[in-house]
Parts: C-alpha cells; sequence; structure tokens
C-alpha cells in the first residue's frame, strides 16, 4: 500500500478573473519512506499539491488517500517546513521546537528529551535557551526542522524550505536532511524550484508545469546513498537534469528564465 | 561537499544590544542643547527686560514653582489621575473589543469600518458636549481621555492579532490546534509589540485629553490652572503647570516603553 495515493486530483480557485486551474488531472503514488521532490516554476501547482497533501486545502475533485483512508482533516502524523523558519519570537530555540507537543498534548517529559536529541542531531547543541533572533538564517531554519520532527510525524512536508538561504547554506542543509532522514526513515515530500537540488536529494522527481499546473514527467533517480555533491558532476546527473529541463522548459514553450 | 561549519561561529556571543555610542552621544548632545537655549532665554528675557507677564524668565518660572508647590502638586495630581483612569477604562475597554472584532467577520464588517471612520472625529471637539452631560467633574475628562486613547489602541491590537504570518497559521491548522490554543500561544503574543504601539500613541494623546477636558471647564487640574493663571497675567504659574504637563508625558510615556521592554522583550526597537 502506498502511504500517499493521488489519483485524477484537481485544484481550482476562485480569483477576480475567474475560476483558476492550479493543478489538473494529478495523479502520483508515494511509497512510505521514499524521498519524492517536486520541482517546477512558479504557478506549476508544487506548493498547491504540498498543501492538499497537509490537508490545508481540499481538493476540488479527485482521490487523495492518506495510509489508505481519504485524507480529510489535516493530520498529526505531518510535519511541515516552510520557506520561512517562521519562528515565534518569544519563545527560545527549544520552547519553539516543543510547541506543536503543547498543542496535541504531548508529555513534557518525553517531548523536552526529543527536543534536545533533535536540537543536538541538527547541530545546535548549546543553542537550545537562545532566541529566534540571534540566530542566522540557516540555524533558524534548522530549529523549524526540529520543530516538524518533535512529534515524530510519519510524512514530512517540506515546501521550499532552504529557497531563502544562501547557496552554501542550502546546500549543507540538504546533506544534513538527507543525514536525519537516513537515521530515522520518514516519507519527505520536498518543494523545490531547484533542478539540481530536487535530483540529489530525491529517489524520485515529480517535474511540474504550469497553467494549468499538472505532472509533466515523473524521473527515477538511480543514484546510491548516501548522495556526495561529487555526484552532480556525473553524467548519470546531467542525464536526470536534462529530462527534467526538457519537459520543464521545453514541454511549454516557457522561457529559459 | 561543503566543509561542516560549527553553527557557534556563524554567531559571535558578544553580538548584544546594548545602547550604543551614538545613543549616548544623542542624550548627552541634548542634554547641553537644551540647557544652552534655557540660558539664552533667561539672558534674553533680561536684556531686553521683557515683562514676566508676557515671557517670563526661567528662574522667575522656577521660583514660581517652588512657591506654589502645594497646588501644582494638587493640580499634578488631578491630571495625572484622568489621564491614567481615562488610559485604563481605553485599554480595558478597546484590547477585547478588538479581539472580538477580528474573531467575529460580522463585527468586522459592521463595527469595524464604523469605528475607523469616527477615527477622523476630532474627539476633542466633543469635549464641550460632555460638559453639558455630564457636568464639570472628573468623569468627563476620564471621558475624553478614553475617547482620545481608544482609536489608536484598538487599530493596533486589531492590526497585531491578524498579523500572525500566514505560514504559522498553516502550521498551526496542520496540528489542529483549538482557537484558544491559537489565540494564547500564537495570535496574543504576535499582536503584543503591535499594542504596545499603540499604547505609547494612546498615552501621549491622553496627557492632550485631560488637558483639553479641563479647559472646557474644570475646578482643577494642571489645564485648570493653566487657563486661570493666564487670564489673572500669572504667566510664570502657567509655565510651570505647562513643566510639569511635559514632564508627566514624558516620565508616562517612558513608563509604558519600560513595561514594554519587560514584557514583550523581543519586540523591535526604534
Amino acid at each position: 500500500m502506498s502511504k500517499i495515493h493521488i489519483e485524477g486530483l484537481h485544484k481550482t480557485y476562485t480569483s477576480k478573473h475567474g475560476p483558476v486551474t492550479a493543478l489538473k488531472e494529478v495523479s502520483l503514488s508515494i511509497k512510505q519512506n521514499e524521498f519524492v521532490t517536486l520541482v517546477g516554476p512558479s504557478g506549476c501547482g508544487k506548493s498547491t499539491l504540498l498543501k492538499l497533501i497537509g490537508a490545508l486545502i481540499r481538493p476540488s475533485r479527485g482521490t487523495l488517500l492518506f495510509d489508505g483512508a481519504p485524507l480529510l482533516h489535516p493530520t498529526r502524523d505531518v510535519g511541515i517546513v516552510f520557506q520561512e523558519a517562521v519562528l515565534l519570537e518569544w519563545r527560545t530555540v527549544i520552547d519553539n521546537v516543543l510547541l506543536p507537543t503543547e498543542i496535541l498534548g504531548l508529555d513534557k517529559v518525553k517531548s523536552r528529551s526529543r527536543a534536545m536529541d533533535l536540537i543536538n542531531l541538527v547541530g545546535l547543541a548549546g543553542f537550545e535557551r537562545r532566541f529566534p533572533r540571534e540566530l542566522s538564517g540557516g540555524m533558524q531554519q534548522r530549529v523549524s526542522l526540529c520543530r516538524a520532527l518533535i512529534h515524530n510525524p510519519s510524512v514530512l512536508l517540506m515546501d521550499e524550505p532552504f529557497a531563502a538561504l544562501d547557496a552554501m547554506t542550502r546546500e549543507e542543509l540538504g546533506f544534513e536532511l538527507m543525514r536525519i532522514w537516513d537515521t530515522d526513515k520518514k516519507t519527505v515530500i520536498f518543494v523545490t524550484h531547484n533542478i539540481t537540488e530536487a535530483i540529489l536529494l530525491a529517489d524520485r522527481v515529480v517535474a511540474m508545469t504550469p497553467r494549468p499546473g499538472r505532472i509533466a514527467r515523473i524521473v527515477d533517480i538511480a543514484l546510491a546513498r548516501p548522495r556526495t555533491i561529487e555526484m552532480e558532476f556525473t553524467q548519470t546527473f546531467k542525464s536526470y537534469s536534462d529530462q527534467i529541463r526538457e519537459v520543464i522548459y521545453h514541454g511549454t514553450g516557457a522561457s529559459r528564465s | 561537499m561543503t566543509a561542516e561549519r560549527n553553527p557557534a561561529e556563524l554567531y559571535p556571543e558578544d553580538e548584544t544590544l546594548e545602547p550604543s555610542d551614538s545613543t549616548l552621544k544623542a542624550v548627552l548632545g541634548a542634554t547641553l542643547t537644551l540647557v544652552a537655549l534655557t540660558i539664552l532665554w533667561e539672558v534674553l528675557v533680561r536684556q531686553f527686560q521683557v515683562p514676566a507677564w508676557l515671557l517670563p524668565s526661567p528662574t522667575l518660572i522656577v521660583e514660581s514653582m517652588v512657591e506654589w508647590r502645594s497646588e501644582l502638586v494638587g493640580h499634578s495630581m488631578v491630571t495625572l489621575y484622568e489621564t491614567l483612569m481615562g488610559f485604563a477604562l481605553s485599554i480595558a475597554i478597546s484590547v477585547p473589543l478588538a479581539v472580538a472584532i477580528v474573531y467575529s467577520p460580522l463585527l468586522q464588517n459592521t463595527i469595524y469600518p464604523i469605528l475607523l471612520a469616527l477615527q477622523s472625529m476630532p474627539k476633542v471637539a466633543i469635549a464641550p458636549l460632555l460638559a453639558l452631560w455630564i457636568g464639570f467633574g472628573t468623569l468627563p475628562k476620564i471621558v475624553v481621555v478614553f475617547l482620545v486613547c481608544f482609536f489608536p489602541i484598538i487599530v493596533a491590537t486589531a492590526t497585531g492579532l491578524a498579523a500572525v504570518p500566514a505560514p504559522l497559521m498553516d502550521l498551526i491548522r496542520s496540528l489542529s490546534a483549538s482557537s484558544l490554543q491559537t489565540f494564547v500561544k500564537i495570535r496574543f503574543p504576535t499582536a503584543m509589540p503591535h499594542i504596545f504601539v499603540g499604547l505609547k500613541i494612546a498615552i501621549t494623546f491622553a496627557v492632550i485629553g485631560a488637558v483639553i477636558g479641563e479647559f472646557v471647564g474644570s475646578e482643577s487640574g494642571l489645564g485648570y490652572l493653566i487657563l486661570v493663571s493666564t487670564s489673572q497675567s500669572r504667566t510664570p504659574l502657567a509655565f510651570g503647570a505647562l513643566v510639569l504637563l511635559t514632564i508627566m508625558s514624558i516620565v508616562l510615556y517612558y513608563g509604558i516603553a519600560l513595561v514594554e521592554h519587560v514584557v514583550v522583550p523581543w519586540a523591535p526597537r526604534n
């Protein structure tokens, strides 16, 4: 059974200029513990698809199964990381990480020790009493990752989580995410507009195109794990990249910008 | 692969928010300028023998303040009482009302637009009507203060409560948080710095409101004292009252700023 099963999913928004089709006829099955990246230009519906999987919005039509059951309400089995860390300014690092456990009413002592483990895992040991404003963007995003993982969800939704960071930090966090995923397997759905990042992280890359948002191609990435930065320069990597670029840029006639 | 950087190196420990050298310079500069201007005032008044009922010298003002100290203290207390009561009443009513407005689409579409429109009305112009309706005691002054404070506080609170970033709301929804949890853990703390901006604007209006209320008709307060002493050509005393009003305003403002510093230490500072 797939962890997430999507079939014939449509999402239409109403705007001032009439209905806008954000997603059209999307079908996708994601296996348990699979790392899937959604890549494509703005307006291809990748974030919309992520929000649908998080049950933050309702589909207009189609099937969306989570663990085999229709997804009607947000489930606690999901952790979310956004482009902005959106930490609570008035809470320390550890209290930010603990926020979901307070809302879900989880055991305080256990949660605290798990929070400390996660903070150590992302390399922020010693920073747990600091406030968000004292942290760099990359460190804030690490905290946000801990917050998404604290209640041990089986699915991690990431909406361009590293897009606001500089290239070096982005790379570093990508490898760190893979390391964490390797030790504590989860189903990860990761949205990005960076093709290199999409390939390097994923088991499967879902390439999407806009107007209307739909899946143009799904590419299986057969690169060995753990992934390394050197893989980016291999012929295999380039061929994946070409396959994705082809559908994203030429498939729609969109300019290469 | 990029080398793992130690996060500790990214942000040095000693980067604190201490008042900088430039703040100290500004305070010192302003103080010296004020002293210089006061001396210039004294010298000019003496040099040109300006009559005291027109423009008293600083020394004369101080003398008169010492002479009338018990009256000045008494009237100050009245004005301070009106200011604080009106301000407190305003907080007590506008903050809960702002919460209701933010949570109720009905109020948002009925009461709130009217309130925003009423904001343009010069509230002090109602003071004579208030005197007509509720007389010349302290109550009409408290009502004027309440009115001038009401709008900045309600607008700031409503804005603050709505200022939660959209992704954060998504996160909270994904955890199926209750409305109460969302309010207590997210919305209200997010609104706090905004509320304090409103409070700081309101407290400066508050003193003005109290004085205007006293101008319209009263038997006590610093506004009353200014009115009476100018009509009796006791100008130094009017200046004394003015000095006290200014001090009161400044102290109240920094009092709020101090509370802000304690309650919302994460608020951005200017």
